[in-house]
């Protein structure tokens, strides 16, 4: 479904993304891990266009969409969550989330009809499923830091995503936000039949929901394979899981 | 949504303000009923302003341009061609919305200051057109006794024709405001980094907003005409804008409404202490200051935090 073949992208000097391969399949979870500094969210930047690549192909369903703007990567069918919370903090939870789904059918250019009145439902069953239904009315700003992580994943999920992109879905969590979110995100994965691409730090989560896992340093691929296979490779024993 | 504003608990209170604000010209002073018109006109101008600056989170510096326009356009139309005077009024916002998307189309392209000062640069280039040409747009004598219809041409007739144009145009901008258009709009003011990860195309959307508030401001453009049966450039100078500006900040940005409260209190100054010391930009630049400092959400959105709090928690956090 997606393919990242030897990306580039460099600031200044310095070499951010320095040849990352990745290939994502349908249906599957693939977890990207690898130190700070690694490269890992610039790549997701890269991949949804909020950066431009220097080299290096992105293939998604057969098309090259390393050119092409954030907004017509979405419509392509890739959605992302953000790892520092990016949502629209003066909106309802509801109006966040109604925003993406309303860009989803086209009927954000609409003038003179109440918002209120469209695509409720679809944003209602979002919301019901993130678990946030009892929150919809509340500004979004208001919302604690881990009920916010998960407004983030609602309002991708909006676009009703093939692929869906989560950066440290659970950055600043606590171990029982951390449990429950990764169990919400396995769930989804398996009810919307998503194909899930994701980072994130805490090596258990990593092992226990992810198929594929695609190794970082210094912004270049180390491996790609199953679990076996990365525990078992010996240069990320050395650079990463600090050879056990 | 009309239901929605018949059931909300201010519509009592709506409705007998513009009950008494029609009945106003049968018992007021005309002196009294001109300024009223006034604040009227110049309320649907910060109100325009407020569609892009407030709700669309957009730097638009020198929007007293498009108001300048709308009101040479209807002028001009009314002493320099034979077109049925009705029709001329169309024309005005049109014209200022044609005007609001061939400079909106370039600035765009840039962010937050850099918009703000390419629109600046843009819009005081036809303010330089106007006050130099003359033969046209009578340079800087600007156009005086410009015709009206008979309908609107007394004072009382012309304060009820603004205050109808005025209660419609509220009535618009509060259903675009409403609408997904609107929605999608504060969202992009709001976060517009994940408004493109969520497929929005921004600058289209920006570029819209724009162009209504353009039209709106062109409104407000016509409307002084028929109060003042006179254009003159000062309508398209900076300084205009930068007032328009500040009736904004005064009133609230977040709010629906504070633009008028923001206009009604700038007008009432230049009126009231204006008659005693040219420096009445001084009271209202202490105002200003004391808003900023006590008041950051503006005067109408002080009030709006006291009948619904947890709005002002929200907002020192979507700072941060």
């Amino acid at each position: 479904m997606l393919q990242v073949e030897s990306l580039m992208k460099s600031f200044d000097d310095f070499m951010a993304v320095n040849g990352a391969n990745l290939t994502v399949d349908k249906g599957e979870i693939v977890a990207v891990i690898g130190p700070n500094g690694a490269g890992k969210t610039t790549l997701f930047n890269l991949i949804t266009g909020a950066l431009k690549r220097d080299r290096g192909r992105i293939i998604f369903k057969g098309e090259d969409i390393g050119e092409l703007p954030p907004y017509e990567i979405c419509k392509k069918g890739i959605s992302r969550s953000y790892q520092i919370v990016n949502i629209f903090p003066r909106l309802t939870v509801f109006g966040n989330v109604q925003v993406a789904v309303l860009s989803y059918q086209r009927r954000s250019s609409n003038l003179f009809r109440p918002a209120q009145g469209i695509a409720v439902n679809e944003t209602k069953s979002i919301l019901e499923s993130m678990g946030l239904s009892d929150k919809e009315k509340s500004i979004a700003g208001s919302l604690s830091h881990g009920d916010q992580k998960i407004l983030e994943i609602a309002i991708a999920l909006g676009n009703e995503p093939e692929l869906l992109i989560l950066d440290e879905p659970t950055a600043g969590m606590s171990p029982e936000e951390t449990q429950a979110t990764m169990e919400l995100v396995k769930r989804l994965a398996n009810q919307r039949g998503l194909t899930i691409l994701f980072c994130e730090h805490d090596m258990d989560i990593v092992f226990s929901i992810a198929q594929s896992i695609m190794v970082m340093r210094h912004g270049q691929t180390i491996i790609q394979g199953s679990l076996e296979e990365v525990r078992n490779n010996k240069e990320v024993q050395e650079a990463y899981l600090g050879g056990e | 949504m009309f239901k929605n504003i018949i059931h909300s608990k201010w519509f009592g209170l709506i409705a007998g303000i513009f009950i008494l604000l029609f009945i106003c010209p049968l018992f007021a002073p005309r002196f009294f009923v001109y300024i009223l018109a006034l604040i009227y006109v110049t309320s649907l101008l910060a109100m325009s302003l407020n569609m892009v600056v407030g709700h669309g989170g957009l730097f638009q510096f020198h929007h007293g341009v498009f108001y300048g326009v709308g009101a040479y356009a209807v002028a001009l139309m009314l002493t320099k061609s034979s077109i049925p005077m009705w029709f001329g009024f169309i024309v005005g916002p049109v014209v200022a919305a044609i005007i609001g998307l061939i400079i909106g189309w370039f600035c765009v392209r840039l962010t937050r200051l850099y918009f703000g000062m390419l629109q600046i640069s843009l819009g005081s280039l036809i303010w330089a057109i106007v006050f130099r040409w003359y033969s046209f747009t009578g340079g800087d004598d600007g156009i005086h006794g410009i015709p009206m219809p008979s309908l609107i041409s007394s004072l009382n007739s012309s304060y009820y024709f603004i205050l109808i144009i005025l209660v419609i145009c509220l009535i618009l901008m509060y259903m675009i405001l409403k609408s997904p258009f609107g929605n999608t709009l504060q969202a992009i003011r709001d976060n517009s980094q994940r408004c493109e990860a969520i497929g929005i195309n921004i600058k289209r959307y920006q570029l819209g907003g724009i162009v209504v508030a353009t039209f709106f401001a062109g409104v407000a453009g016509v409307l002084f005409v028929v109060l003042e049966r006179s254009v003159f450039p000062d309508l398209l100078f900076w300084v205009l804008s930068l007032e328009i500006f500040i009736m904004c900040l005064l009133g609230g940005w977040f709010t629906f409404a504070g633009p008028i409260l923001g206009a009604a209190i700038t007008v009432a100054l230049r009126t009231f202490v204006g008659r005693y010391t040219e420096y009445w930009t001084l009271i209202l630049g202490i105002i200003l200051i004391l808003v900023i400092f006590f008041l950051p959400e503006g005067v109408m959105g002080f009030f709006q935090d006291l009948f619904k709090p947890g709005t002002k928690k929200v907002a020192e956090r979507g700072k941060g």
